[in-house]
């Protein structure tokens, strides 16, 4: 998974908790089922929140890696809650 | 392998087989459990390091899919009031866990300006840092609706009005945070 399979881009640098989860919250919103959101974030707490949030609403990291001064993280939209 | 029931139908069935037939209903009604979906949060302290938590937790658990409610009691009224700029401070009197410049006397750190010094130099550091102002925080809180209590009883010791807060700010007193509470799983005092 890299940047040419991601749907779209949200960039979280200089952000910090909570806001990372709820910008992606925000976004993963006005997606659809299926598509992808490259995630960019400086916050070092977000490396355990994010697949936190991401399993508490049915949402999926694909894939994260560390940049030379972020973190990068691909996250795809679950099914709606049913 | 005994025998220790008989369905309505007839079918007998085995000790193992009701254990499987309970631990697969208990699991179905965890999943659907609505409490694991709630949150609810008291904010009883007035001063500027202690807005954070509450709201930073309100606007997590919303964004988790939770549905969350905080309650503002005593001193936590300051953090919805409408002059929450101004009202939230923080002091190093009394706090000796507070990092200081230069090593500091407590009858040096209780002087009048130090108050406003600590609190000025708490903003800055917070806002270099990227994190939230109170404003941002609020705001997250009220587009992803969690719920903005007031205690009623303090606005009453106090002599607040509910034109006081910030909009969107509800009313409610000790039984309406229990009735929240008693659904939620998560119930924080902060």
């Amino acid at each position: 998974m890299d940047a040419r399979t991601a749907d779209r881009v949200l960039d979280c640098r200089g952000l910090l908790c909570p806001m990372p989860v709820v910008r992606i919250g925000r976004e993963i919103e006005d997606m659809e089922p299926g598509e992808v959101v490259k995630v960019m974030a400086t916050d070092r707490g977000s490396i355990a929140d994010v697949p936190a949030w991401a399993a508490d609403t049915g949402n999926e990291v694909l894939d994260w890696h560390e940049e030379t001064d972020h973190v990068v993280f691909y996250v795809r939209r679950g099914a709606p809650a049913s | 392998m005994s025998i220790v029931a008989r369905s309505s139908s007839g079918l007998v069935l085995t000790e193992q087989e009701v254990r499987a037939i309970v631990r697969e209903e208990l699991e179905a009604a965890l999943r659907r459990d609505p409490a694991a979906r709630r949150a609810c949060i008291i904010a009883s302290k007035g001063t500027l390091d202690f807005a954070y938590p509450p709201l930073i937790l309100g606007a997590a658990a919303a964004a988790a899919g939770m549905e969350a409610a905080v309650f503002f009691t005593f001193y936590g009224l300051n953090i919805i009031h409408r002059d929450f700029r101004r009202r939230l401070k923080v002091s190093p009197v009394a706090n000796p866990a507070m990092p200081m410049p230069v090593p500091m006397a407590d009858t040096f750190s209780g002087l009048p300006l130090m108050k406003g010094l600590a609190t000025t130099m708490m903003r800055a550091k917070f806002r270099k840092k990227g994190v939230a102002t109170i404003a941002e925080l609020l705001d997250v809180c009220r587009q992803s609706d969690v719920r903005l209590i007031a205690c009623a009883l303090t606005m009453e010791v106090f002599g607040y009005r509910e034109r006081d807060f910030v909009d969107g700010v509800e009313f409610g007193g000790a039984g309406a945070f229990m009735s929240e509470a008693r659904r939620s799983h998560v119930t924080l005092f902060i």
